[in-house]
């Protein structure tokens, strides 16, 4: 038996913010525009051009701050942080070191062993840079401005994590205080939401923390997952083969399963950090603060007791509706617009949890609106539709966002309720099927079901089905 | 001269600051950065204990734009400028290997 | 009168009386190019074209009643680190020398709002850094008092192009002297308005938390006026100051009866040349007949200033320059091997040597285990420095001092030395370390003929008290009129 070894790890994650325009310019933050389409003197770096703060990023910092206990810094700078990249187009990244705008604050994660506090070291706020395009036959690479500037806030932790599981139970706590604050919409595969992982190992029992590396280009949780157990595993057969883990950044190549040293002689890692001359001091003021806080929205625990409270529906439900604050949103104005809490909750936990899977979609990329659900549900209530035309209309509804009413309007698809016209119809089926009307008057209940759905397939399903039910049955 | 500059400094600031030094361009930085340094040391004189490094003269502080968007899309003329330029991107040597 | 011999406040006014056209001014200055450009070489770029098209829309809009201003009409020159759109900008570097901005700096749009005629972009020391405008990769200015001395810098191109009549007025920067010391050489009036006054947006960096643009030009009438348009409050600029003290020309009185002026005993020990100890204190001497009260005092601390200069300074330009690497404009050297081969030889190609000697500097000082010993204690003498001018303007309204300890060297003879170079900044440079305004009056010529400078500083915000005590000074000396060389 070897020795025993504990895994130490701090991540250093980084979170676009979700401004309408960059953090220095007035360019649109919007994805999608050909590339330098979003661009100005500013972002691309143009001699002669000067920053100034987009307010609403330093609102979002302060609001992620509070939301995970930090003290705000009063009186906060920006840096400059020095290297030339391409992709940096003034080859210095304007960032914070000397005075951050959060510190020293702390979240709580549960583990198999209950509630631990992950302390935060600080957040600051900088901006993202641009997008380098490689094509492997070609000799060059290609540069688009269009993210550089976009705003970020890194938050650093402690490292107070000795586990994957830890790992995810903190980016998940995040994410979640984020998204509800609708400060980000933290996606990590499109890259909202990216995570460094800080990670050494040392014997179990070991007060000293060993050589720590730093790992970059996560961009999944179970990519994280894998990076941590093989530097974890590379780490110990270095510390056991007697040889020394070297403090460096290496790049985890999923695909491989493997990580690389990212080091060269022209990456000197000496930042030559200082104040930026080109932006002022930021003074958060009390009442900012108040300001602030007074808008800080009610966090998930805080609506988990009261959906338990107020609506009568599953523990299991409110936990999956509030684990995104886009489904919980929904599910509330939903029911503001005099839907039964149980139904909309049904229509969520069933349907749109089906079609999100089936369309490998997050619950935040959800298109339809309250509006309509509510308007689907009405229709059901109102016995307008049965619950087989429903799920169809859903599925529209899912896509395009429909009006519920209209498309069943404009589709025919309203349930005949006319009992002449039924009946007509389940006389014909019971004319047309001898066998089965046998079966069932010999005591096959089961046969009934098959009459019933040839009377839908006639009445192209826009009948109720247990009134056809109940007309078979009187007239059999 | 009290700074000597090592071959191992201007090689070393030459890679911060990304510039290539000729072997005449070298000696002549060793000795120019020695001179300054020894010149800047001057300020070693100074007791400045207690005294709060100012890099803004005024006090002007919390300058903010709100969010919103002004600009429009200038790519063409902003690319008008590149050495290199393809598809609408700006074109630099391989960085991905 | 000769349009030429017209300062820009007449000139303005002689267009609105219609006793001259925008077109004449500006053939007028193109034919004194035309004659006289080959010796001064005053400029990277005369925009003959755009200054006829610029002429005739301005007349227009002046006779349509659009245009009403004091500057109307009147030909000027930008200083080539200024931006101006669809026009080449190049802070006289190779690695600039294709640059043609996409927009315009501040200052320039306000000076197009006031109807100025830009008709080019004048020569200065690469990227601003330099005494003498010797180090411009686009060839030397020489001084129009005597072609075979220096302008100064790094605003040389506009100062001499003001001297020599290429212009009527012109935009300088000053990060360390740049407008003062050349206006003293070349016998025009300069000033370097307190920080924050005028835009920044568009003015291309030396060092962000000392340059401020100002004018360059004739008189202190056409300075107040000047300053009056280019003075404003610009969003884009984080460092630009709301003021509303801005009607500078209010302070054209001939009156310093009661003025509080103080002549720091630091400015005139060793190392100032006689001769500009001799014109300075005469000036002193003429504001005091005015009535003005005149004293000695100990400023303290002159000689830290350059060392903190350098250091700051140099720090903030090795940033400031990281832009230019051969991706986005500019130069980008023929033949590479790679990323950082392509940014080392279009960098060390580009720049010229003291343009590199500072950003070496600054690398280094801002470099790991380096930041607090050099730059930190450089901002800590900042701010003891500043001080030093704050229990000084407790006392005075004016502190009055040489530019320069010399009149304008001979042409190759400062960068041999770049020390001694940098020694000739030294009543200048702690002016901008504590962001106040600072004036260049033309006092006196020394025997060689070349002309001596009066520096009036005041606190921060306080241009009208210089501009005051200059007025009433140049009431009294009279007209200043260079000797035409023949």
């Amino acid at each position: 038996m070897g020795k025993q070894y504990e895994t130490v790890i701090g991540l250093e994650v980084h979170v676009e913010l979700a401004t309408k325009t960059k953090i220095f310019c007035g360019c649109t933050t919007a994805f999608g525009g050909a590339p330098n389409t979003h661009t100005c003197p500013v972002c691309t770096g143009m001699p002669g051009s000067l920053p100034v703060l987009n307010r609403q990023v330093l609102a979002y910092a302060v609001a992620v701050g509070l939301a995970t206990n930090c003290d705000i810094t009063r009186y906060c700078k920006f840096d400059r942080k020095n290297y030339f990249y391409p992709d940096n187009p003034q080859n210095y990244q304007i960032s914070q070191l000397y005075l951050p705008i959060c510190r020293n604050g702390k979240v709580e994660i549960e583990t198999e062993n209950g509630k631990k506090a992950i302390g935060i070291h600080e957040i600051h706020m900088e901006e993202d840079a641009g997008k380098m395009l490689h094509d492997e036959l070609d000799d060059y690479s290609l540069v688009d401005y269009n993210r550089s500037g976009v705003p970020l806030i890194e938050i650093v932790s402690e490292p107070d994590m000795r586990s994957a599981e830890e790992v995810i139970a903190y980016l998940e706590k995040l994410r979640m205080l984020i998204q509800y604050l609708g400060a980000s919409d933290c996606k990590m595969q499109e890259g909202s939401m990216r995570a460094d992982v800080n990670l050494s190992v040392r014997e179990a029992g070991a007060l000293e923390y060993g050589t720590r590396t730093e790992m970059k280009n996560l961009n999944s949780f179970s990519a994280i997952t894998r990076a941590i157990a093989g530097e974890t595993a590379r780490q110990i057969d270095l510390i056991e083969a007697g040889e020394k883990v070297v403090q460096e950044t290496r790049r985890w190549d999923d695909n491989v399963g493997k990580s690389y040293a990212m080091r060269s002689k022209e990456d000197a890692q000496d930042y030559r950090y200082f104040p930026d001359p080109d932006l002022v001091p930021i003074v958060v003021s009390d009442e900012f603060l108040q300001e602030i806080k007074g808008k800080q929205p009610e966090f998930r625990e805080e609506k988990m007791a009261r959906y338990k409270e107020e609506f009568d529906i599953p523990a299991y439900d409110i936990d999956i509706i509030t684990g995104s604050k886009h489904m919980a949103d929904l599910f509330e104005e939903t029911v503001a617009l005099g839907a039964q809490p149980k139904k909309v909750s049904n229509w969520l936990m069933v349907e749109t949890l089906r079609l999100l899977k089936e369309n490998n979609m997050d619950p935040e990329d959800i298109r339809f609106s309250p509006k309509n659900l509510a308007g689907l549900i009405k229709l059901t209530d109102a016995k307008a539709i049965n619950s087989t035309v429903a799920k169809e209309v859903f599925e529209e509804m899912f896509k395009n966002d429909i009006d519920p009413e209209k498309y069943v309007e404009e589709k025919g698809l309203k349930t005949v309720n006319d009992e002449g016209a039924l009946r007509k119809t389940v006389e014909e089926v019971i004319a047309n099927n001898p066998q089965s009307v046998e079966d069932y008057r010999n005591g096959k209940e089961k046969a009934i079901g098959f009459l019933v759905g040839q009377t839908m397939k006639a009445m192209k399903g826009k009948a109720d089905p247990s009134m056809v039910n109940q007309l078979l049955k009187e007239l059999l | 001269m009290a700074n000597i500059i090592s071959d191992e400094t201007i090689e070393y600031v030459g890679i911060l600051a990304k510039l290539e030094l000729s072997a005449k361009e070298r000696e002549e930085a060793k000795k120019d950065m020695g001179r300054m340094l020894d010149y800047i040391d001057k300020l070693g004189e100074l007791d400045t204990e207690g005294v709060e490094p100012m890099s803004h003269i005024f006090p002007v502080q919390n300058v903010f734009r709100e969010d919103v968007v002004t600009n429009g899309d200038t790519r063409d003329e902003i690319l008008k400028n590149a050495p290199k330029e393809k598809d609408g991107m700006f074109v630099v040597p391989k960085t991905f290997d | 009168m000769n349009i030429l011999d017209m300062t820009a406040a007449s000139l303005g006014a002689a267009i609105k009386k219609k006793e001259v056209t925008v077109m004449d001014a500006v053939r007028a200055v193109l034919e004194q190019i035309e004659e006289t450009e080959s010796t001064y070489h005053c400029y990277v770029t005369v925009d003959k074209e755009g200054a006829f098209r610029q002429a005739q829309e301005v007349q227009s809009k002046i006779d349509a009643g659009e245009l009403t201003g004091p500057l109307a009409g009147v030909p000027v020159a930008i200083k080539d680190n200024m931006c101006t759109k669809g026009l080449l900008t190049t802070c006289s570097s190779k690695i600039l020398g294709n640059f043609v901005p996409t927009y315009d700096s501040e200052a320039v749009r306000n000076l197009q709002k006031a109807g100025a005629v830009i008709i080019g972009k004048t020569n200065m020391d690469e990227f601003a850094m330099g005494s003498t405008t010797e180090t411009s990769a686009f060839g030397v200015t020489k001084n129009p008092w005597n072609p075979n001395h220096v302008p100064g810098g790094s605003s040389g191109g506009s100062a001499a192009a003001v001297a020599a009549k290429e212009c009527f007025y012109a935009l300088g920067s000053d990060t360390g002297g740049s407008i003062r010391q050349p206006a003293s050489f070349c016998g025009v009036v300069g000033l370097k308005p307190t920080y924050g006054t005028v835009s920044r947006y568009g003015l291309i960096a030396y060092a962000s938390s000392l340059d401020q643009i100002g004018p360059l030009c004739k008189d202190v009438t056409d300075c107040a006026t000047i300053m009056e348009v280019i003075a404003s409050h610009d969003p884009k600029d984080s460092t630009s100051v709301k003021r509303e003290d801005t009607d500078f020309t209010s302070a054209l009185t001939d009156d310093v009866k009661g003025l509080k002026i103080g002549i720091p005993k630091d400015y005139f020990g060793e190392g100032l040349d006689p001769e500009v100890k001799d014109a300075v204190l005469k000036a002193a001497e003429v504001l005091k007949e005015k009535g003005a009260i005149v004293e000695e005092f100990d400023l303290s601390l002159a000689e830290y200033a350059i060392p903190a200069y350098y250091t700051i300074a140099a720090a903030e330009a090795s940033s400031n320059l990281e832009r230019f690497d051969g991706i986005k404009y500019g130069y980008r050297t023929e033949q590479y091997h790679g990323l950082h081969n392509m940014y080392k030889k279009s960098r060390s190609e580009g720049f010229g040597a003291e343009v590199k000697r500072r950003i070496m500097l600054g690398s280094f000082v801002l470099s790991s285990g380096y930041y607090d010993a050099y730059y930190l204690k450089a901002l800590r003498v900042k701010a003891l420095i500043k001080k030093a001018f704050d229990k000084a303007f407790a006392k005075y309204d004016v502190i009055l001092g040489p530019v320069a300890p010399t009149t304008a060297p001979k042409l190759g003879e400062s960068l041999s030395d770049p020390l001694k170079m940098y020694l000739g900044d030294i009543y200048t440079i702690s002016v901008n370390l504590a962001g106040l305004p600072g004036m260049s009056v033309p006092c006196g010529v020394d025997s060689k003929g070349l002309p001596i400078g009066l520096q009036l500083i005041g606190d921060c915000f306080k241009e009208k008290n210089i501009i005051r005590a200059a007025y009433a000074y140049e009431q009294a000396r009279g007209a200043f009129v260079r000797k035409e060389e023949n």
